[in-house]
């Protein structure tokens, strides 16, 4: 896999995650590019687009698209599931996953991810092994820190 | 509000992102996130040290911001100095933020090699995967540098954790994909391999991606990793659908390992041991037998994980191309999925019956469902979906039904999406030329194209049509008359102008016997499109109408009349405007022997790949590009043509004014290959008065594709042939046949003809020069009934010769069979003056002999001769110019063969000068003049050739502006008299 990107239905970019070595414009370039197109795609059409000399795996659940960008001689359906199961995953961890959960914890999506597909490869794709991975980190934070007023946090003070 | 926080929440990061989500407006968020990052400069400038907590909350608050869009240019100190904290989430968002934006040529990557090599050797199994998912994401050569030799020994070594051993293994893959020169498996190839029978699914799952890539690259070395992976996959192939327990997918075993399991074996040949391929049919028929079965659940993802290993068992298969049995049922699959109510399902079946189409076992089976695939292409409602039945109609099509295919694919470009019309276009030509039985229903199925979808019909498309009529007089009436007819069409695409143009100037006699087509109808038809069309095509009607006068007399006076206006006279486009002179005034001096020479029916075009394929290759080629850079590609091309409309047509002005009797008139047959930048407008005028016709080759470069992107399509195409056995190459090359001098001597006053004959081995040879460039057919050809095998050829040009001549050859054919030829296309381009000729080396197996010889390839300095006429006043003057004694060469010799005087004038014709008459106030004797094209400089040389009857003797005198040229030439010449 070379690529996924995860957008809302108003062309939001809400994660993204590149396998290859490309720089910052040329990802602004291509996620513009791929967001147009899956958007313009009706309901009922393929998942799958040729794109480039990749092929485009998309899928709509509610209001956000995912979508990887897999090599010419990659396995769609495949694709099509690796998409699902990563849907399963944030959605067992959050408990009935939504955008807002996405947005609000980035950096858990991130991890989630990471442990599920690594290089752009399946690493793990039992689901109970990889919510153990992450629960067993979650685990890890140290004790609640002080709590501290809102104005510190909004870093007013 | 935010919804779920879990895990330790940070507050200032959710108020922050709530606080961007209601911002109204985007310059409200831009001032946002302006107040932000002040906010976190000053915290981290500040002076007050900042605890792990804020550190970390600010590094996230940067990830956010940049994750948005916008640019970050601090805070990676920061992130890194969070690495090296020992608490985990501390840690976890340093690592997330370097994975995302530090890129690879970042100074700080020392730094963070250091902490990454900490948690490495941590033993904490959650450390150790943070730092080698960083190492997986971030994937630069220093971390390569740093860590691809301490990775491997993680990933084998027995006390890992499963969990490391798979972040290790992909880990390892991403920096192989890096840096392969600097990833070394070496001796752990072999437990590498092992893992493929590792215990945890998990670890087999990950390894097995790594273990494919490096098989991709070193197939032997991984070998035995096939036997290992067929007994991975019999073993869930045959489990039941709960065995595997977590690793079950919506009822279907390990789907995603079953894939890259059978992905892998698509690395190798079908299994050698007769046990091990027997079990992987079993699984490939297993596979198959369970697509009939009834599903196991009703939910998408189950039958999506079934489909996948069925497709890539399907791929398998059809990799092995060797089990009619299997490819026959395969097709069979895929013919019910042709029908099925799933989109994904359709848009694949089709897809990969497209690759089942050109085995020789299915290729049949594919046929029979033509009817489907017709009614895809009509009713699909997706595009993608119809582009794939419109490849599909493609691969399957042949003889036997390549009418009923053209015939549907044409009625779909009526209505097809733009998007796609272009590649219809050149498949519907390509199947018509390749599949016509009569060339009448190819020229009516390329008309119709132009009628239907003219705006997409490329240049190549056209071009060809021309040559192949012109190739075949068979068809040269009805095309003449099918084009007639087609003009009378009140609105014609201008393409259609430019191939009526075309074919009537060449052919519309072949009409003018019938009233309704007489020579002035098809003349006012023709001018009656004129003033609609552009530049190039007029120009090239212009072309069409001096060949009217030639063809028909009658004509004369209504197109000079035409010519003669101000409208085309004093066109304001230059290349309009000298057309319309020339072939003017060319009209009125020449006689009508003369202008039946210029204005010659075109001679054949050299048989050879239709451009329209190379084009579509290109299109469809590996690395091809987006939609858009073909937009541009063509917009350019847009450009370019503007700026060399001359090229466009047919005749050039050029020719009018110096027929030289030697160059084919019409500029059909010359192509330059290595064709410098195209010639702008300004140099066409000069050229009228030059020698040098430079855009009178034009027509036919247009007709070949580029030549660079023609050579790389070779080059990859034949990539496997380059690496031919090594037991061939490592020959050394025989050395220059003993007759070869002789051999080359008989080509110096001529371009075509027989270079090499024996027993086994024919060579013919074909050449043309414009200016300072070659092009050279080789026709290899095998005179015996049996297969020449590793038939390669290199050309060389030993000492010197390298940097005068700059030699391209394409890649042969590394087989020929018996009775066959192939042919080589060699472009040569003369940088300077040389001596020496190119070696060419031919080697091949006949009856596993190895052959092995060396000819000199007829390349002589005077094929890059430009003809230059003068007059006797001139001539003498320049002879007196070069009169220092090293600018000439002088020999006397005896005759060889019979001084006829016809054959002496043939010869020198050929040398390439131009034989100038009434100069030598002896009337025996020849002079010559030409001008030797080179890169780096023009040698002018003139000859004179003084024949003794009566003692049978010749003198032979050159005098050219450099020495070695004098003399070179008058060696070769000496031994062709």
């Amino acid at each position: 896999m070379q690529f996924m990107l995860l957008f809302s239905r108003q062309g939001k970019l809400r994660l993204q995650k590149w396998y290859v070595p490309l720089s910052d414009v040329q990802k602004k370039k291509i996620s513009r590019e791929v967001i147009q197109m899956v958007l313009a795609r009706k309901p009922k059409m393929c998942s799958f687009l040729e794109w480039r000399d990749l092929k485009i795996v998309y899928k709509r659940y509610a209001s956000l698209y995912f979508c990887c960008a897999v090599e010419d001689q990659e396995n769609e359906l495949i694709t099509l599931e690796i998409i699902h199961r990563y849907v399963e995953l944030l959605d067992k961890y959050f408990g009935s996953v939504c955008e807002l959960d996405i947005i609000f914890n980035f950096e858990k999506a991130y991890y989630i991810l990471d442990e599920f597909i690594l290089g752009g490869e399946a690493q793990e794709t039992s689901k109970k092994n990889v919510l153990k991975a992450i629960e067993q980190a979650d685990m890890l934070q140290e004790e609640a820190e002080t709590p501290r007023s809102v104005l510190e946090e909004i870093g007013l003070t | 509000m935010p919804a779920v926080s879990k895990g330790d929440g940070m507050r200032g990061l959710a108020v922050f992102i709530s606080d961007i989500r209601n911002c109204k407006s985007k310059e409200a968020e831009i001032k946002r996130i302006n107040k932000e990052l002040a906010n976190i400069r000053s915290k981290f400038k500040g002076d007050k040290a900042l605890d792990g907590y804020s550190k970390k909350k600010y590094v996230c608050k940067l990830l956010f911001i940049f994750l948005l869009g916008h640019d970050i240019d601090f805070g990676h100190m920061e992130a890194v100095n969070l690495l090296s904290s020992n608490k985990y989430t501390e840690k976890q968002i340093g690592y997330l933020f370097i994975s995302v934006l530090v890129n690879s040529n970042s100074e700080l990557i020392r730094l963070i090699n250091n902490a990454i090599k900490n948690d490495l050797s941590s033993r904490n199994p959650t450390f150790m995967c943070l730092a080698l998912h960083c190492i997986a994401n971030v994937g630069s050569r220093e971390m390569a540098e740093a860590f691809a030799g301490e990775i491997p020994r993680i990933l084998v070594a027995g006390d890992t954790m499963d969990s490391v051993k798979q972040s290790a293994a992909l880990c390892l893959l991403r920096l192989y994909k890096t840096s392969p020169d600097l990833v070394l498996m070496g001796e752990w190839t072999s437990r590498v391999v092992h893992l493929l029978n590792d215990q945890h699914m998990g670890v087999v799952t990950a390894a097995i991606s790594l273990i494919t890539c490096l098989s991709q690259k070193n197939p032997d070395e991984f070998k035995t990793c096939v036997s290992l992976a067929v007994s991975r996959l019999s073993r869930i192939v045959s489990s039941a659908s709960t065995d595997l327990q977590d690793y079950t997918y919506y009822f279907v075993p390990a789907p995603w390992l079953s894939c890259k399991l059978l992905r892998l074996l698509q690395c190798y040949p079908p299994p050698e041991d007769g046990a091990v391929k027997g079990r992987l049919v079993e699984c490939l028929e297993t596979i198959l037998n369970k697509a009939q079965e009834p599903p196991k659940s009703k939910k998408v993802q189950h039958s999506n994980a079934k489909n996948a290993i069925l497709f890539e068992a399907i791929s398998l298969i059809i990799h092995y191309d060797s089990e009619p049995n299997l490819l026959v049922r395969a097709c069979n699959q895929l013919g019910q999925f042709l029908q099925h109510r799933e989109t994904n399902l359709r848009y694949l079946a089709l897809e990969s019956m497209c690759t089942l189409a050109s085995s020789e076992f299915s290729h049949e089976a594919v046929k029979t469902h033509i009817e489907t695939v017709i009614n895809a292409l009509k009713t699909e409602r997706d595009v993608s979906v119809r582009q794939r039945a419109a490849d599909l109609l493609y691969a399957m099509c042949d003889r036997s039904n390549a009418k009923q295919i053209v015939a549907e694919m044409l009625s779909y470009l009526e209505t097809a999406d733009y998007s796609i019309r272009e590649e219809m276009v050149l498949k519907v030509a390509i199947l018509a030329e390749k599949y016509a039985v009569d060339y009448s229903w190819y020229v009516d199925t390329i008309l119709n194209l132009i009628r239907i979808a003219g705006d997409y019909v490329s240049e190549e498309v056209w071009y060809r049509v021309i040559q192949i009529v012109i190739n075949r007089d068979d068809v040269q009436g009805y095309a003449a008359k099918t084009v007639f007819e087609a003009l009378q069409a009140p609105a014609c695409h201008e393409n259609m102008v430019k191939v009526g143009g075309y074919i009537l100037g060449e052919f519309g006699n072949l009409i003018a016997g019938d009233p309704r087509s007489s020579p002035l109808v098809q003349f006012n038809l023709l001018h009656s499109k004129f003033h609609l069309c552009s530049v190039p095509t007029r120009a090239l009607l212009l072309s069409a109408y001096i060949k009217f006068i030639n063809l028909f007399p009658e004509t004369k006076s209504t197109i000079q009349e035409v010519l003669r206006s101000d409208s085309q006279i004093r066109n304001s486009d230059v290349e309009l405007q000298q057309r319309a002179v020339e072939y003017l005034k060319l009209s009125s001096i020449a006689s009508t022997d003369v202008l039946a020479t210029v204005l010659e029916e075109m001679p054949p075009f050299p048989e050879r790949e239709s451009s329209i394929l190379a084009k579509l290759k290109k299109k469809k080629g590996p690395g091809a590009v987006s939609v858009n850079e073909l937009e541009e590609g063509k917009r350019e091309g847009e450009l370019n043509g503007g700026g060399e409309r001359g090229d466009n047509s047919g005749i050039s002005a050029s020719n009018a004014s110096t027929p030289s009797p030697s160059a084919d008139l019409l500029g059909l047959r010359t192509v330059p290959p290595v064709s410098a930048a195209a010639p702008s407008a300004g140099s066409l005028l000069v050229d009228v008065f030059s020698e040098a016709g430079v855009n009178d080759d034009g027509f036919l470069r247009d007709m070949e594709p580029p030549t660079e992107s023609s050579d790389s399509l070779l080059a990859e195409g034949s990539g496997d042939s380059d690496s031919a056995p090594p037991s061939a190459v490592s020959e050394d090359p025989a050395p220059p046949l003993p007759e070869s001098n002789e051999l080359l001597n008989k080509f110096v006053c001529k371009n075509n003809g027989v270079l090499f004959e024996n027993q086994l081995l024919q060579i013919g040879i074909k050449s043309e020069y414009r200016q300072n460039l070659g092009r050279m057919y080789l026709f290899y050809g095998n005179k015996t009934s049996v297969q020449f095998v590793t038939f390669t050829t290199t050309v060389t040009c030993p000492g010197e010769l390298q940097s005068q001549l700059n030699v391209q050859t394409k890649i042969v054919e590394p087989l020929i069979e018996g009775g066959a030829q192939v042919q080589q296309v060699i472009n040569i381009e003369c940088l300077t003056d040389f001596l020496d000729a190119p070696l060419l080396n031919i080697k091949f197996r006949y009856g596993g002999a190895l052959q092995n010889l060396t000819l000199k390839l007829p390349v002589t300095i005077n094929k890059f001769f430009q003809p230059t006429e003068m007059a006797s006043h001139d001539f003498f003057q320049r002879w007196k110019q070069l009169s220092q004694p090293q600018q000439e060469a002088q020999k006397i010799f005896k005759a060889n063969h019979a001084m006829d005087t016809e054959v002496l004038k043939a010869k020198l014709l050929g040398l390439g000068m131009a034989l100038l008459e009434n100069v030598d106030p002896n009337p025996e004797n020849f002079v010559c003049a030409g001008v030797i094209q080179t890169k780096a400089q023009q040698v002018g040389s003139l000859l004179r050739l003084e024949p003794n009857a009566q003692a049978q003797m010749y003198r032979l005198t050159l005098r050219s502006s450099k020495d070695t040229v004098s003399q070179r030439l008058c060696e070769l010449l000496a031994e062709q008299f």
